[in-house]
């Protein structure tokens, strides 16, 4: 298991380096010039091609390329083009909420909705099955800032239970700091919830077929050993690939939900910076979110094995 | 039959698919069984016999299947009447089931030890210490080796023979009044399936147990039965006396049943078709590379597993050479290989002097023709979404026929095979079990092959429709002249379709000679064994009379 951990890190390396030469030869194709944007309308040719040998955009593109990967194995990701701080700060700065949102959404997720699919497998055909799964329809189809804009309306603005919108970091209280994350956090997950009560009830249903859920049965055992001990054990893995892969796409940018909350996370970091070309922020960003992926999978693979004693790597 | 009070008595039981418009599968069936009884339920599939047993344990599929009449008497409680509380209660403790598939019977991920504790914690208040003290109590009466270490172990872990002890156990476990059983052999080796059936037998004296027997082999009924129901369409045809109904039925279906049955006793060779030599196989070996650890570069490299270990035959035109091995021996290997579905290690492969092992994909084409494939399950070898006639024109469109002309000889195959004309627009699942082997075997037929490899093609049939399938592959041989490679467990199928037989075990040769000398009077001591374990062996089913 630690042989194929180590394997898996070092695996990662290519991955990683491809990415960023991939990431850095793109924004560099795409039009676009940040000189441009940070020089303003009314500057001249001259100025620009200033700018740019300034900001060192002038070198050739290898020289550029090897500059950036300098740094980056020193771990400096550079400085903004535009408000000239350290990448490094602006990233960890915005990391704190995004991450307390997609724990906060994907956990609630997990609580509401593999209950949910357990119980629509077991009820097969039955109203609550033809609930769960209508609803789910309607999680999936409604966009996020409706559903965003309506729990305010309804729980904001009509009960005053929550604050509207905005962040506060966990050092501020943490009443504070959850109160204004349970409206965001139920909005994100929503088309969470609608894709794993899914999930897990199409792989419950598979593994209720099966021989040892008679087995089981036959023992005489209880419906809910059955359904919890013996069968979703048994469809987890499916279940554990979407959780992972949803809490990474939660991550690396929800601009949606945290423009609707007004929360300062790294989605809206990630829009800000494309729209400027941002070019160091970018990458760094790009960078990070498929070292993210990474791990997250990893880990995903990891905990097959330990759901599944079949699984030994 | 004495009228003392029985363990199980089943009177008139009705049951139905559950829909607007039921069909009836058990159509009023009536039984019954004394203590420490074996009772055989025996029919071919689609009789009722699986349905009775899973009634009495109230496991019907929900919404499918439902009792609709009569009465299932456990020790003179109504089963049919009890509330499903009452009726978990009594699963597990009064009457337990052990099942045909001891692979996907266990589930794969909890610990066996933690199965089996779980019907103790379900059933009894005992605390955890004497729960595992009963549990390994359990796992050394079903035989098994370093029981500690069982307790620990995952299914995976353990052989089909060892799960289906460990199922045993489980089921015996607060000693139930009545144990059912469904096929627990069919999926076992003779060897394990001999082991196993003593178990049970073993257990149930010491026990007392009743023992309701569900099975489709007349041979396994012959080992084990005290008395015999014999199972058609629902319908209890016949029941009785275990020698009785083997030596004297009184019912058509009862003696067509047995007839059915292959016998032991080896037919003579055939006479040689001609000399020409269409599969020469020599000293074919194909290894498994052992697992890569992650500091493979630095160690010795270990071993790998020979599954086929220089293995040679000749097959000549219009002859028959089985292939004859337990699970594991390697036999499906070395079809595969012959086929060339895998690569062989080393070893030379010559189909009609044609050297076909060293050959590319590309150079292989021209060749593939030539030897083609049966596989052992007709549910699964054919694709459900293609219709019949676009199966069978497959393969030799692809050596450039004709749409047209394929079709056409695709209806001449399917009439050979005995298949009505209109089968080639239909699709595969609108066909009976042993339609579909006959489709597969026209499939394999489509593209005039010199040799045809068999894989355990009759294995998944019942009896009856076994002996149509040899008897069809027999007459083909008979017309066509093929060479069949038949690879098969069964020693009855063995003696009666092939010429030769070559007995493998563990990837070796044990004996391989004409089919007479192999199974009739057999010089290896591990042939020997397995003719030995064969289930009925001291009956004659043909002749309703003990074998002589």
């Amino acid at each position: 298991m630690l042989g194929y951990f180590i394997r898996r890190l070092l695996a990662a390396i290519p991955v990683m380096l491809v990415v960023a030469l991939s990431v850095f030869l793109l924004l560099r194709l795409s039009p676009g010039d940040p000189a441009t944007i940070i020089a303003g309308e009314m500057a001249d040719a001259e100025q620009v091609n200033n700018i740019r040998t300034a900001l060192g955009l002038n070198e050739p593109l290898h020289t550029q390329f090897f500059i950036w990967i300098g740094n980056l194995l020193q771990g400096d990701f550079g400085t903004s083009l535009i408000s000239q701080t350290s990448v490094m700060s602006m990233i960890s700065q915005r990391l704190e909420p995004t991450i307390s949102l997609a724990l906060a959404a994907i956990t609630l997720t997990v609580i509401v909705a593999v209950p949910l699919g357990v119980i629509a497998a077991w009820k097969q055909g039955k109203w609550i099955d033809n609930l769960v799964m209508s609803t789910s329809v309607v999680g999936f189809s409604v966009p996020v800032f409706v559903i965003g804009y309506i729990l305010i309306q309804v729980f904001a603005i009509e009960l005053k239970w929550l604050p509207v919108q905005g962040y506060r970091s966990i050092d501020e209280g943490i009443g504070e700091f959850i109160s204004r994350l349970i409206l965001p956090a139920m909005t994100l997950s929503s088309v969470y919830i609608a894709l794993i009560a899914r999930m897990t009830r199409a792989s419950m249903l598979e593994v209720l077929g099966e021989d040892y859920i008679r087995t089981a049965r036959a023992k005489g055992l209880g419906q809910r050993i059955v359904l919890f001990r013996h069968a979703l054990r048994n469809a987890a893995v499916p279940i554990l690939t979407v959780v992972g892969a949803g809490f990474a796409l939660m991550v690396s940018g929800v601009v949606v939900t945290e423009t609707v909350f007004n929360i300062p996370g790294l989605g809206r970091l990630i829009v800000d910076a494309v729209l400027s070309r941002d070019y160091p922020v970018i990458q760094a960003l790009i960078l990070l979110t498929a070292g993210l992926y990474v791990v997250i999978n990893l880990l995903i693979d990891l905990s097959y094995a330990i759901t599944d004693p079949r699984i030994r790597y | 039959m004495s009228t003392e009070n029985p363990v199980l008595k089943v009177d008139s039981l009705v049951v139905e698919t559950d829909s607007k418009d039921p069909k009836q599968i058990l159509k009023g069936i009536s039984f019954e069984i004394q203590p420490g009884e074996t009772l055989c339920l025996v029919g071919e599939s689609g009789s009722g016999k699986s349905v009775s047993s899973l009634t009495t344990m109230g496991l019907l599929p929900q919404g499918a299947l439902r009792a609709a009449g009569g009465r299932i008497l456990l020790d003179g409680e109504d089963l049919l009447q009890a509330s499903p509380k009452r009726i978990s209660e009594l699963r597990g403790s009064r009457m337990a089931m052990i099942f045909q598939e001891p692979m996907t019977a266990l589930n794969p991920v909890l610990t066996v030890g933690r199965q089996l504790d779980e019907v103790l914690a379900c059933h009894t208040s005992e605390p955890a210490n004497k729960r595992r003290e009963r549990v390994l109590d359990a796992l050394e009466q079903v035989h098994l080796p370093d029981i500690e270490r069982m307790y620990d172990s995952y299914p995976h872990q353990l052989s089909g023979g060892q799960r289906q002890r460990i199922m045993i156990a489980m089921a015996l476990l607060l000693k139930p009044k009545l144990l059912i059983a469904d096929e627990p052999t069919t999926a076992l080796d003779v060897t394990t399936q001999h082991q196993i059936l003593k178990l049970i037998r073993e257990l149930q004296e010491k026990h007392g147990t009743a023992v309701l027997f569900i099975t489709h082999d007349m041979g396994v009924v012959a080992d084990i039965a005290h008395r015999v129901c014999v199972m058609h369409f629902g319908v209890i045809v016949e029941q009785g006396e275990v020698k009785q109904i083997l030596s004297n039925p009184q019912k058509q279906y009862t003696r067509d049943l047995l007839s059915a049955v292959p016998s032991l006793t080896p037919r003579e060779a055939r006479a040689l078709r001609g000399p020409r030599l269409v599969l020469d196989v020599a000293e074919l070996v194909k290894e498994y590379a052992p697992p890569r650890s992650l500091l493979s570069w630095f160690k010795k490299p270990k071993a790998g597993t020979k599954a086929v270990n220089n293995i040679s035959f000749k097959l000549y035109e219009g002859r028959t050479l089985g292939i004859v091995g337990e699970s594991g021996s390697g036999k499906s290997t070395l079809a595969r290989c012959v086929m060339r579905l895998i690569d062989p290690t080393d070893g030379v492969i010559r189909v009609d002097g044609q050297q076909i092992s060293g050959l590319t994909a590309v150079g292989l084409k021209p060749h593939r023709h030539r030897i083609q494939m049966i596989f052992q399950d007709p549910y699964r070898s054919l694709n459900p979404r293609r219709t019949v006639g676009d199966s069978l024109i497959e393969g030799p469109m692809n050596y450039g026929a004709q749409r047209e002309a394929a079709l056409g000889r695709a209806a001449e195959l399917l009439q050979l095979v005995g298949l009505p004309a209109d089968a080639i627009d239909r699709f595969p699942h609108q066909f009976s079990g042993g339609q579909r082997q006959r489709i597969a075997i026209a499939r394999a037929l489509a593209m005039e092959p010199d040799v045809i490899v068999a894989d355990e093609a009759v294995s998944a049939l019942d009896v009856s429709v076994q002996a149509q399938v040899l008897a069809l592959l027999d007459d083909i041989q008979e017309r066509l002249g093929i060479a069949v490679l038949f690879i098969t467990h069964d020693l009855r199928v063995a003696a009666q379709i092939c010429d030769d037989v070559l007995v493998m075990q563990r990837g070796k040769v044990v004996e391989y000679g004409p089919a007479s000398d192999v199974l009739g009077n057999p010089s290896a001591e591990y042939t020997r064994q397995l003719i030995e374990v064969a289930p009925g062996r001291s009956w004659d089913f043909a002749n309703f009379s003990p074998a002589s």
